[in-house]
């Protein structure tokens, strides 16, 4: 009984439970608040925007609107287009330079390693003048791949994989070398499925990242073709149609909605990867 | 196979991500340092030596001065508020609390959304008279703001959205922390009726000491580099009131041109990132065991 009574008093709420559970939702809701006014209006008619009404007529206009004032269809498949080919290339170069890392002892590991770790806090973005100045000696000025260019190795991606590779016995290595395995074979059929969560976590982490991401591709594109979604929002936003909040919040939850919509229904996998990426 | 063959091998693996790290990261950073001592190459005049110039011409202008100060006070107000509320939130939803699940997708949200899209919300919510915020201050009875157009209110409104946007990414890392702790402690601490601050402070705060540090290089870090959401709500102004260090460094660089005058610029974030780099290494080293 008395251990009945324990595990009671430990679950109790008390003055300070709930005040402090008060404290928990106040913010809650002031957090989702930018969110739940955006659906508001977005599904409103334009004379609702500032003003709350439980009879106010639900509508889809200023999405059809939004889609038509601008090219969004295009920014959408810039931005899908961008954010797979930078994960791509990311997943291949810095898989390739992980292993390296984790498994191979070489002349000068240490000194590129800490090489590598510069770009964990010198960004790509924060050279933007003299990146922008390699790109248009490239010729890529205004291009979806001179966007993604600066990005393909990510030392935060052979990081997080150099941690997990050195996870992998070496047993498991020693046996598919016996069976013949090469270098690139043992890193495909050992490595990489054994690595499956970090690969997860990774992409994740760099698909939200890039899809958000505004400055550098604003600075390098100026045409519809190669603007990503985010600029393309800034563009229609910034444009002189005025201030009608119904069509802005409409195209801002269109702009953030396949995020927004793959949160919500993978919200567990989020939230894992995103800690996953953090704790090494 | 032989050792030199084993060492070429892991140069082949490393070579191409090295080729993109080189060519954006290290390349450009030498190259901004040289060039910050350049003119800016105009209408057929090349690029000449001008020693320290544009350092010089940094000194003099108020506008450097002013989006300094500026970030100065944008990373005094974003870390240690952004900080002490990703702390709280995830000692919310690390314990059992009505409607945990909503709690912490409330505050993760702003995480995944584009910071581009959400600050036209927030213009929203600080517009003058009918913004969200001004029709509860009259409610109230206090009179409307105009928060992004006052240059005394510019920076705090700016300054709230990056702590609205930041918070629930920094919680992730606590929550991580807290459920790698053992549950002993707490069970020990309510043996012996220890308070909840008294537990806090003294056992759960020092064992976070690792995440407190990477957060706070990260929000640091991000103290100097987030700035979208000037461009779309205040664009720096008004009078500059809103200006941050990497958003003035973009509008000399392209809607000035001064390329030279921006690697200036670049050359002082840099120096700014690896002042941070330095003390995550010190830190790290002495305070916290990691890896």
């Amino acid at each position: 009984m008395s251990g009945n009574t324990y595990t009671h008093s430990s679950h109790r709420l008390d003055g300070a439970g709930w005040l402090s559970t008060l404290g928990a939702w106040v913010l809650a809701i002031a957090w989702v608040m930018p969110l739940l006014y955006a659906v508001w209006a977005a599904f409103h008619p334009g004379q609702y925007a500032t003003e709350f009404s439980l009879t106010a007529p639900l509508t889809l206009d200023n999405f059809v609107a939004a889609w038509h004032a601008a090219p969004f269809p295009q920014y959408f498949l810039n931005t899908i287009v961008l954010v797979l080919m930078i994960l791509g290339m990311q997943l291949l170069l810095c898989t390739l330079a992980a292993y390296a890392f984790a498994r191979y002892a070489f002349a000068g590991s240490n000194i590129l390693f800490s090489l590598m770790l510069v770009q964990l806090m010198v960004m790509p973005e924060i050279l933007i003048v003299r990146n922008y100045q390699t790109l248009s000696t490239l010729g890529f000025v205004d291009t979806l791949f001179g966007i993604g260019l600066p990005y393909f190795a990510s030392a935060f991606a052979i990081f997080l994989l150099r941690q997990t590779f050195k996870t992998i016995p070496k047993e498991l290595v020693e046996a598919a070398q016996m069976e013949g395995a090469n270098t690139l074979q043992v890193l495909w059929h050992v490595y990489i499925p054994l690595a499956k969560p970090t690969y997860l976590a990774f992409s994740l982490v760099s698909i939200s990242h890039h899809w958000n991401n505004f400055l550098w591709p604003l600075v390098v594109s100026n045409s519809v073709e190669s603007r990503p979604l985010t600029v393309g929002l800034q563009v229609f936003s910034s444009g002189d149609q005025g201030i009608d909040w119904s069509i802005i919040s409409a195209a801002t939850l269109l702009t953030s909605a396949p995020l927004l919509v793959g949160f919500l229904i993978f919200q567990r996998q989020f939230v894992q990867s995103f800690m996953r990426a953090g704790i090494k | 196979m032989t050792v030199t063959s084993r060492h070429i091998q892991a140069y082949l693996l490393l070579l191409p991500a090295f080729v993109f790290l080189v060519g954006f990261t290290h390349y450009p950073a030498i190259a901004t340092l040289i060039d910050s001592l350049m003119s800016t190459p105009r209408g057929g005049h090349p690029a000449q030596f001008v020693g320290i110039e544009n350092y010089q011409v940094m000194i003099e202008d108020p506008v450097f001065w002013k989006s300094v100060i500026n970030n100065l006070w944008f990373a005094l107000a974003t870390i240690p508020a952004s900080m002490a509320l990703s702390i709280l939130m995830a000692l919310w939803v690390n314990e059992k609390i009505v409607g945990r699940q909503f709690l912490r997708m409330s505050y993760f949200l702003p995480t995944v959304m584009p910071m581009i899209a959400v600050a036209n919300i927030w213009i929203f919510f600080y517009t003058p008279d009918y913004g969200l915020i001004n029709q509860v201050l009259q409610f109230v009875g206090i009179k409307s703001q105009n928060f992004l157009g006052d240059p005394t209110l510019a920076l705090m409104s700016v300054t709230v959205v990056a702590i609205w946007k930041e918070s629930g990414f920094f919680m992730i890392f606590y929550l991580a922390a807290l459920q790698t702790l053992s549950p002993s402690y707490k069970e020990a601490a309510q043996i012996e009726g220890a308070s909840r601050w008294y537990f806090f402070s003294r056992i759960q705060w020092p064992l976070l000491m690792p995440t407190t540090i990477f957060v706070l290089v990260n929000a640091l870090i991000n103290a100097f580099r987030m700035v979208d959401h000037i461009f779309v709500m205040t664009n720096g102004g008004p009078n500059n009131a809103s200006s941050l260090l990497l958003f003035y460094l973009y509008e000399v660089g392209f809607k000035f041109w001064d390329r030279s005058y921006a690697s200036a610029l670049t050359v002082v974030l840099l120096g700014i990132l690896a002042f941070t780099g330095l003390m995550q290494f010190f830190l790290l080293d002495r305070r916290a065991h990691y890896r």
